[in-house]
């Protein structure tokens, strides 16, 4: 976990210190609450069920245009979870892109020359998606750090190459033409749920045995290996999860778009993930999907800016990454569950 | 003293690029036993350690294990048959309560295996075995997260997490290594419970006076070579294992 920083900003008088108490309803353990009341309740289910009711009237609220960027956040949302969840069992991911443009084309070969309902195609893009992805980097889940994450950025630029060369599923054009989902509500809908289910499920899963065996994996995985566990086993199995979360980013949005095509395994698929996660906070799950739901519409607030967008954005992910090194998702749950004063310090 | 052999090394050798690190190592370990490994700096002791326990695979040699043969067996797989290991370097889950430490080896298949699938509440048995390597139970230390726990916990969490794998063999690497005087005589009765407990020890250990004082049997490893073998005492009259320790111009 993040070092907690000092506020560089909060007057410190000398033999003054900042002291932070966590408030009483937060116990000891990070899943053991004592409830006394329905205030109580409401503070622990408010951080958790206000984003969701959020989302939703801001979904269907929302003109037609930002409806659309809401859909590509959640999209990102994913990738970026997808990211942290493999950073969590200590595998550095350079290529988001391969999850999503795999499913992507899973879902848009299904239903080009099959002609498969999106319904399925979606489905059995996500699981395909992280089948294939699993086994394509099964070879080098041995490799750690830096070695891991250079295969995985290269191979969905690999395979762009390739559908480039040998011209296949329309090449260079892409599979254009595909069946929308039925109706724009019912495709928001999808996004958001499938949205909360990856994070809450997957938050869930990491307080559980199973995600302390991944983050000792993450720490220290010769101690794991010494422990008995076979630790491949459990990195394969995540890849397959974070795989099939991020194919299933890919399937939704080839149906969204009506289309597929080399662009999905551009870098940006690769990076945005990453940037999220910086901004959001490492670590957390809730981190990086917050940092997506930054990044993204801020990115199209900056559209009206024509060429200095990219200035603009690289400046403030500059400003968000060296104001909040921890992550905004760490700096505003420090606030919600710590009182802050000031204190005399005593000689 | 039973005299069943649980452990036998033939021979074993293992090169990194022209440094012969382990060169034609033989031994025998009889169950309820403890044997000491000692020799200078780089003399191959870790790599010993790293061979018995899978983390290096041997270029020749073999490793038996109760009539088993588990040379170049993954680390996991020798840790399911009943060997654990701790490593010199102290690294815990750092991100994990202490006690969370010790559920990863307590969530393994050997010990749900052999605790049949009960095992009660793995906290506290976590809890329980902290204990009995000298941590202070109800005190802050056990739930404190491990990033912030000093060396000397370290390495008695080191020492909890290889027993909570319920070993039959545990290969103690320098488990004394950086201890204060009064650290090391309190680990020394939790080794000693261990041995009328049963267990089978191979300690490495720089700290000779302690390990002579439990130890049944010694082996003296230099450049990769094993030079002697023995009664603690008597191997260290011998003539090359003093040259090996004090330098070779030493002369009586």
């Amino acid at each position: 976990m993040a070092a907690v920083a000092t506020n560089p900003t909060a007057p410190s008088p000398a033999r003054q210190r900042k002291e932070r108490l966590d408030r009483g309803i937060k116990v000891r353990s990070e899943d053991i609450y004592a409830l006394n009341s329905w205030r109580e309740l409401a503070y622990l289910l408010a951080p958790r069920v206000l984003p969701v009711v959020l989302v939703l009237l801001l979904g269907f609220g929302a003109p037609l245009y930002w409806q659309r960027v809401l859909l590509s956040t959640m999209v990102f949302g994913l990738l970026a979870i997808s990211w942290d969840l493999l950073a969590q069992a200590g595998m550095v991911c350079l290529g988001q892109a391969l999850f999503f443009g795999v499913g992507a084309y899973i879902a848009g070969i299904l239903n080009h020359y099959f002609g498969i309902t999106p319904f399925v195609t979606i489905p059995l893009g996500a699981l395909g998606g992280g089948l294939v992805c699993t086994l394509l980097l099964l070879p080098v889940l041995r490799l750690r750090g830096i070695y891991f994450a250079m295969v995985t950025l290269i191979l969905p630029l690999m395979i762009e190459r390739i559908i480039e060369a040998t011209k296949i599923f329309g090449g260079t054009e892409g599979i254009s033409g595909l069946t929308p989902l039925p109706h724009h509500g019912l495709e928001l809908f999808l996004i958001m749920a499938a949205f909360w289910v990856a994070l809450f499920g997957f938050r869930r899963m990491m307080t559980s045995d199973y995600g302390l065996v991944l983050k000792g994996i993450n720490d220290n995985d010769r101690a794991v290996m010494s422990a008995g566990l076979n630790i491949y086993r459990y990195k394969a199995q995540i890849l397959f999860m974070a795989g099939t979360t991020g194919a299933f980013a890919g399937a939704f949005m080839t149906h969204a778009y009506q289309f597929v095509g080399m662009p999905v395994f551009a870098l940006d698929y690769s990076i945005l993930p990453i940037a999220s996660a910086a901004v959001g906070g490492l670590g957390t799950l809730a981190g990086p999907a917050l940092g997506a739901f930054i990044l993204v519409p801020l990115s199209e607030l900056l559209r009206g800016f024509g060429g200095l967008r990219i200035v603009i954005y690289a400046v403030l992910l500059v400003v968000f990454t060296v104001g909040l090194p921890e992550g905004v998702f760490h700096f505003l749950r420090r606030k919600y569950t710590q009182f802050e004063r000031w204190a005399e310090v005593s000689k | 003293m039973s005299a069943e052999v649980i452990l036998e090394v033939k021979d074993l050798a293992k090169s990194f690029g022209g440094v012969r690190a382990v060169d034609g190592v033989s031994f025998s370990l009889r169950r309820n036993e403890l044997m000491g490994v000692i020799g200078p700096n780089g003399s191959g002791k870790t790599t010993l350690v790293n061979l018995l326990s899978g983390f290096v695979k041997p270029d020749t040699g073999r490793v038996v294990y109760q009539g088993r043969n588990i040379t170049g067996w993954a680390p996991y797989r020798i840790a399911e048959l009943g060997i654990a290991r701790t490593f010199q370097m102290a690294k815990p889950f750092y991100q994990l309560p202490a006690f969370k430490n010790l559920v990863v080896p307590l969530i393994s298949p050997r010990v749900k295996r052999l605790a049949g699938g009960a095992y009660g509440d793995r906290d506290a048995v976590a809890k329980d075995l902290l204990e009995e390597v000298g941590f202070e139970r109800d005190s802050w230390v056990i739930s404190k997260q491990a990033s912030v726990l000093p060396h000397g916990y370290l390495k008695r969490l080191e020492l909890a997490r290889c027993l909570a794998l319920r070993p039959d063999v545990l290969v103690l690497d320098e488990l004394f290594s950086g201890l204060s005087l009064a650290e090391v005589a309190s680990l020394v009765p939790v080794i000693e419970k261990l041995m009328v407990q049963g267990k089978t020890i191979v300690m490495v250990e720089h700290r000779l006076k302690e390990l002579f004082r439990i130890a049944d049997r010694v082996i003296v490893l230099n450049f990769g070579q094993k030079i002697a073998e023995g009664e603690p005492e008597a191997v260290m009259v011998q003539d090359d294992v003093r040259k090996a320790y004090l330098g070779s111009e030493v002369e009586d």
